[in-house]
């Protein structure tokens, strides 16, 4: 056990600061234990989200030591002894308090997706689809949907005036999911991905795929293959070579 | 509402409180009929437990072995229950199953395949075939991101971060809406509703070692059972034979029974793959007694089933008595071990989050060294009597799907038995809630004073001076839960749970809170006590109360198992301000499901 010092920002929309917290850690803690280590002795009122403590529901998320991380996941064995730790909600999200954001740009962001429109089944009633050909969308479908690459993207995180025509990192993936996937008859994404989504803002700086905690390939796998059939749509030669050459192969 | 500075009211044909794989479903059906749905959920849309289902989906869809029906995989489930579940649940289940597994599957779910194109299917505990659906380890996240992802795109309101405290009755008795608080504000809310579905999930809040997040707090049973409804085999609550035991911070984290299926057997500190050691009669017929046969058995379905994939029940007592005879592992549990089993490539396709949460969480390398693993509380098979067919309570307007409902699972519920449950009963729920809306008689009338009485006692832990701590009083039941009420258990230390919990309600009106209403958990888990203390007691009398051994329900004092008891459900009833006991037969199962069941392998 040894004495830890955790920095964590106390404050709601109308203000706040950090507030700095001694605290108790153990064997193969992660920062949630040390929040909730918080809460139950010192501050029963400090905010945060959770639920599986686990990694597999997206709760968690903050900025610890300035990375978007879920606190979850974090484990206190990677920071120096006698290194101050610092908490904060994540910025690109309205504050409601403490570390608990408004995040319902995210599920409106959802709601605008088009969903998806089967093909008719075989006639025994159900589908056949190779596993080759589901490897990448099952990369995209392990999206545990925890926004930290909404929080990171600098499109959303510095430019409130574009929130309207851009949806982020997460729903490039679950456009590009429907839209690679085997069932899906609707011929619209890659227009829904340029004019609602906005993939154009994004310039590949690949910030969202190195915050994921997933490890999925949002650039690569995701972004990078939709703004190919957006130029696609537009340049009917390079359709034809691209339909010829077969669709590109996961990097991972 | 001077006191309490009002409330927003919404109005609904039909509310569905829970937003997991049954209320969505719910949701989905009820929303199919015609009528305006309110689906309401205490975290953000898409984090309930479902989310953390790993294993797989239970349907007969025969893919892997077409010698697999209903009829087979509602035998297994009776059987795994050891026979006290309701037959016409488990029947519905076993024969609905396919259809709503396919029917994610055109939502967009994309499971794991077989060669042909196919839904694969992986092989779970008490199931005769391969019967799994899965996706890797994480069929939760697919089935909770389908259904979530389908239902925002039908006619229902949904409601985030909302908690709901009581159900509210007209004069008739009827349930025609609820009460409770924005988590975010703090500020009251009225749901008006013709029918209310519970699907809040389970109770494993109230043990210290659990898979279970802060949200199982037995919020439904609670509401139900307030309302006057009856709850059934309270007394039964299964420990997940593995859950992680080491560090400390994880322990109780769930390790899929998918290990085991792929291959990974359980040893103790000699190596001994100490499962054959612990064949109940009950399943000496099929399952393998010796090694070999075991082994066969994951490619050749002639052989019979390895110990390692028994009940689940009968795994967690196993490794409880290898543990206490001093035979476990470092940290008090055993070893699972697929690293010697199988390649370290197939354990990563097969298991990717498992893999992930030892390496990440433990510095555990599954596809080198053994897992250590330990029971851990999973799953509360009691719940809300339901009719059947048409999962109604037994209050008007009150109807429940999922792990919040009794009788499907009788004492144990068997491994991916859970998520097909949800699919299968939340449509059921959803379908007859609206229906039941549709022919609604009346006015919706809530008393205002009743309101007024709500809101009052809902800020009381805001305002009194001095007082308990929440946290506190909260870690101390669930020490009372797990040392007194776990997976054995004896007359006395049941009789001495419910005088400490008797002393933790007291206490529980003195609880006080420090900061305001808006986003307050210290707040919101002084409000929680009251459900996780009511579904505490109700489980601890039942479980009293059933002097014999069966499932879920251990008894030290009572080991065997008793066929009187086979015939009987423990109904709970709070009347007076107090629980009532009663015994109360099984329904009667008919003689040609009776046949299947008694069929040998």
């Amino acid at each position: 056990m040894a004495t830890v010092t955790m920095r964590v920002f106390r404050g709601d929309p109308k203000g706040g600061d950090f507030r700095e917290y001694k605290v108790e850690s153990g064997v193969g803690m992660v920062v949630l234990d040390l929040i909730h280590r918080i809460q139950a002795t010192q501050a029963p009122d400090l905010a945060c989200r959770w639920n599986c403590k686990a990694g597999k529901c997206g709760s968690c998320s903050a900025e610890i030591d300035g990375k978007p991380r879920l606190m979850c996941m974090t484990r206190m064995d990677i920071f120096k002894p006698g290194e101050t730790i610092t908490v904060a909600p994540m910025r690109t999200f309205p504050l409601i308090k403490d570390l608990v954001t408004d995040v319902s740009y995210n599920y409106e962001k959802a709601r605008s997706i088009p969903p998806l429109r089967p093909k008719p089944p075989e006639p025994d009633g159900t589908y056949r689809m190779m596993q080759e050909d589901i490897d990448r969308i099952q990369e995209f479908h392990k999206c545990i949907e925890c926004f930290l690459c909404q929080d990171v993207c600098h499109v959303i995180r510095d430019h409130e005036e574009l929130k309207g025509s851009f949806a982020g990192p997460r729903f490039f993936i679950k456009v590009a999911g429907l839209d690679m996937h085997p069932l899906d008859t609707r011929e619209d994404r890659p227009e829904f991905v340029r004019k609602q989504a906005g993939v154009g803002l994004c310039n590949i700086t690949k910030c969202c795929t190195e915050v994921c905690p997933e490890h999925i390939h949002i650039t690569d796998n995701g972004i990078i293959p939709m703004k190919e059939r957006m130029v696609d749509e537009f340049d009917p030669v390079l359709w034809v070579v691209r339909k010829l050459r077969g669709a590109g192969k996961p990097s991972a | 509402m001077a006191t309490a500075g009002g409330y927003e009211t919404h109005e609904h044909d039909v509310i569905i409180i829970g937003a997991g794989g049954a209320g969505l479903r719910a949701a989905i059906e009820a929303a199919a009929q015609g009528v305006s749905v309110g689906l309401i959920c205490k975290s953000l849309l898409g984090k309930a437990h479902t989310v953390m289902a790993e294993g797989g989906v239970a349907a007969a869809l025969g893919n892997v072995y077409p010698e697999d029906n209903w009829q087979v995989h509602f035998r297994d489930t009776m059987r795994g229950g050891k026979m006290l579940n309701n037959w016409r649940m488990a029947q519905l289940h076993a024969q609905e199953a396919p259809d709503r597994v396919l029917e994610l599957e055109r939502w967009g779910a994309l499971f794991d395949r077989t060669k042909d194109g196919r839904i694969l299917q992986r092989d779970f505990g008490g199931h005769r075939y391969a019967r799994l659906a899965h996706v890797g380890d994480r069929t939760g996240l697919e089935m909770i991101r389908t259904l979530q992802y389908h239902a925002i795109h039908q006619s229902i309101d949904v409601y985030m971060e909302c908690k709901l405290e009581r159900l509210l009755q007209d004069d008739n008795g009827r349930v025609v809406g609820a009460f409770g608080y924005w988590r975010n504000t703090g500020q009251f809310v009225v749901f008006k509703a013709k029918a209310v579905v519970l699907a809040t999930g389970g109770i494993g809040k109230a043990w210290r070692i659990t898979s279970n997040s802060w949200e199982s707090t037995g919020d439904g049973h609670s509401l139900a059972a307030w309302a006057g409804a009856d709850l059934i085999d309270m007394e039964f609550v299964q420990f997940h034979p593995t859950g992680m035991v080491w560090p400390p911070s994880v322990a109780g984290l769930l390790v899929t029974e998918g290990v085991r299926g792929d291959g990974g057997t359980l040893k103790n500190k000699a190596g001994e793959r100490f499962m054959f050691n612990y064949i109940p009669e009950f399943f000496k017929s099929e399952t393998a007694d010796n090694i070999e046969e075991a082994d066969r058995w994951y490619e050749d379905k002639s052989n019979r089933r390895t110990p390692d994939l028994l009940p689940r029940d009968e795994v967690a007592r196993a490794i409880n008595t290898e543990v206490k005879a001093g035979r476990g592992s470092p940290h008090g549990g055993v070893f699972l071990d697929i690293a010697s089993r199988r390649p370290a490539d197939y354990i990563r396709k097969r298991l990717p989050s498992m893999y992930h949460q030892f390496k990440e969480l433990a510095g555990v390398d599954i596809t080198k060294e053994p897992m250590e693993v330990g029971p851990t509380c999973h799953y509360m098979m009691g719940g809300v009597r339901v009719d059947a067919d048409t999962t109604a309570a037994t209050v008007p307007g009150l109807f429940a799907a999922g792990e919040v409902a009794g009788g499907m699972h009788g004492s144990n519920r068997l491994g991916g038995n859970s998520l097909s449950d949800l699919i299968v009963f939340g449509r059921r729920a959803g379908l007859h809630a609206g229906l039941y809306a549709k022919n609604f008689g009346g006015q919706l009338s809530v008393s205002a004073g009743r309101l007024e009485d709500l809101a009052r006692e809902a800020l009381e832990p805001l305002t009194r001076t001095g007082g308990e701590n929440p946290y506190a009083l909260q870690a101390e039941l669930q020490d009372t839960m797990h040392t007194l009420v776990g997976i054995i258990r004896t007359e006395s230390e049941l009789k001495e749970a419910i005088t400490r919990i008797a002393v933790f309600k007291d206490r529980a009106r003195k609880v006080r809170v420090e900061g305001g209403r808006t986003y307050n958990p210290g707040w919101h888990t002084a409000l929680d006590l009251s459900s996780l203390l009511t579904v505490a007691e109700c489980v601890t009398r039942a479980a009293l109360e059933r002097t014999e051994s069966r499932g879920g329900h251990t008894r030290d004092d009572h080991p065997y198992t008793d066929d009187q008891w086979g015939k009987v459900n423990v109904v709970v009833r709070l009347r007076d301000g107090g629980i009532r006991l009663s015994r109360e037969p099984l329904p009667e199962m008919p003689a040609e499901l009776r046949a299947l069941v008694q069929e040998r392998k």
